[in-house]
Parts: C-alpha cells; sequence; structure tokens
C-alpha cells in the first residue's frame, strides 16, 4: 500500500513546478495555460491520495468534475487564445495591455 | 512491494516530464511533455485504485484536450525567442517559490501528523468489485444534479468555444440553411392561367 504522505508530496512538487512554470514563463499565454493545467492534475491527486486513503469514493467524483470544468476552461481558453493571435499576431502577455489597468 | 516501486519509478517520471513541461524551448514539445506527464499520472491513478479516472484521463485528456492543445499550438507562428525573455531573470525565483511550496507541504504532511487513519477497506476490495459501477451508482443517485450540472457546463463550453473562433470572411459564398429550408413551392415558381393560342 502506497503512503498517503508520499502521493501528497508528489502531489505537492508537481504543483509548485507548476507555480514555478508560471514565474519563468510569465511572457507565453499558451504555457500559462499548461501550467495551470498542470496544477489542475496535481489538485486530482490529492483527492484520488484521499479517496484511496479513506477508502470514500466521493474523491473521485470530485475528480471527475474537475476533469469536466478542466476541459472547458482549456477549450474557452484556447479559443480566447485563438481569437487574441487573430487580432494581434501575438501572444506576449506583454502586448495585452489595451486596458492599462 | 512492487505496487510502491512502480509508484515510485512513475512518479519520477511524472516529475521529470512536468520539469519538462515548464522548462522546453519549443511550445510543441511543452505540450508533448504535458501528454507524457497526463500518461504517467493515469499510471498512478490506478496504482491508487482509480481505474476509471485513469482511463478517463488517458481518453478525454491524452486523446481530445491534448490534440486541441497541439492544433492551437501548431496554428500559431509564435516567436519563441522573444517570450523567453527574461526566463533566467526568473528562473531562481522560480525555483525558489517551488522549494517554499514543497517545504510547507513536506511540514504539513510530515511534521504535523494529519491524525487519518486509513480504512481498512480500501486494502481488500471484495471479489468483483468494479471501480467504474461504484463510481456510476455514486453519480447517478448522490451527485446527479451536479453531474447535469457538469454536462450543461460542457454545452456552455463548446457554445462558447465556437461563437468565439467562428467568423465570416467578406467575400464568401455560403448556404443560408434557414432560409433554403423556408422556402415554399409558391415563392419559386408562378402557375399562370391562361387560354389557348390559336393556330396560325
Amino acid at each position: 500500500m502506497i503512503p498517503l504522505s508520499h502521493v501528497l508530496l508528489l502531489s505537492g512538487i508537481l504543483f509548485s513546478l507548476s507555480v514555478a512554470g508560471i514565474f519563468i514563463n510569465r511572457k507565453n499565454v499558451l504555457l500559462l495555460l499548461m501550467c495551470i493545467e498542470l496544477m489542475l492534475l496535481a489538485v486530482n491527486f490529492n483527492f484520488i491520495a484521499f479517496a484511496h486513503h479513506l477508502g470514500d469514493l466521493s474523491g473521485q467524483v470530485f475528480v471527475f468534475f474537475i476533469l469536466t470544468v478542466a476541459a472547458a476552461e482549456s477549450a474557452i481558453g484556447l479559443a480566447i487564445l485563438v481569437v487574441l493571435f487573430r487580432q494581434r499576431r501575438s501572444i506576449n502577455v506583454e502586448d495585452l495591455d489595451a486596458m492599462r489597468g | 512491494m512492487i505496487v510502491n516501486v512502480l509508484f515510485y519509478i512513475f512518479g519520477a517520471m511524472l516529475v521529470a516530464s512536468a520539469l519538462g513541461v515548464i522548462t522546453a524551448r519549443n511550445p510543441v514539445h511543452c505540450a508533448l511533455y504535458l501528454v507524457v506527464a497526463f500518461l504517467n499520472s493515469a499510471v498512478l491513478w490506478l496504482l491508487l485504485g482509480a481505474e476509471f479516472l485513469a482511463l478517463t484521463l488517458v481518453v478525454v485528456y491524452v486523446g481530445a484536450v491534448m490534440v486541441l492543445w497541439l492544433f492551437v499550438v501548431m496554428m500559431m507562428d509564435v516567436d519563441v525567442e522573444k517570450l523567453r525573455q527574461g526566463f533566467t531573470r526568473y528562473a531562481p525565483l522560480g525555483a525558489l517559490l517551488a522549494l517554499v511550496v514543497v517545504a510547507q507541504i513536506a511540514v504539513v504532511v510530515w511534521v504535523r501528523n494529519l491524525g487519518l487513519t486509513a480504512a481498512p477497506a480500501s486494502a481488500a476490495r471484495p471479489e468483483g468489485y468494479s471501480n467504474t459501477a461504484e463510481l456510476g451508482h455514486l453519480l447517478y443517485t448522490e451527485y446527479l444534479y451536479p453531474f447535469e450540472v457538469a454536462a450543461v457546463i460542457l454545452l456552455v463550453a463548446i457554445v462558447a468555444a465556437i461563437t468565439l473562433t467562428m467568423r465570416r470572411r467578406p467575400g464568401q459564398k455560403l448556404q443560408d440553411i434557414g432560409r433554403q429550408v423556408a422556402v415554399r413551392a409558391r415563392d419559386r415558381i408562378r402557375v399562370v392561367k391562361m387560354d389557348a393560342e390559336g393556330r396560325q
């Protein structure tokens, strides 16, 4: 049986790698979205680890819903990205300064 | 025992592919590393007893979502070098941040004991146990309304993605299906009643 803490640490490493990825690739919207996908994967790991450890299937149901929402998010995000690229010919975050907050 | 060994092997591969995602130079390589990461996590989920979700991850994520990603990445003509400016400048900060997050999680997981006792049921499943059947039973009874909300979310995502990316070029010849269906015979042909002409 796999210890719970090892799975949690693995998902923590995965999550922190994606946080670092957001930091070092902060100009490329495409990579930012990929890092968000990795973060959601890490969160799913936690749910599955606890579902396995506690013998409760509700955690797996939550993973199911997170996968649904992540798929919807990436579809809409990529659609927005395609429209953006069509308008600006660039996916650099620094070019997106139309609103100048 | 073999399960533990497999867990560490595939966990190491997962971490390596996640590193590949965040450091690869070419966005196509990033997407392919992400595919490897998803496949490795599917194996890990299998080891953790989530068979249905592992297969869903492979079919839906690797099969559909990542293909969509690759299409979008290859459609765009991205100037990679310009986007990577400041990569080395921010890499130490990113690494430091990652280490801090890992340290915090390790402290929570190990030093402060979570105080959870493992369920005895998770060790030994009864004969003929099916993860898919159990999950389906739960989804269609206890989580029926969230399940339907999830379906609506997917529908909204489809509609949003299509309306965002659809464009009409000027001068394009298109069929208007609505007008075609709405056509009736009397709009198209005119029956003229007239007397027969006499022989010339």
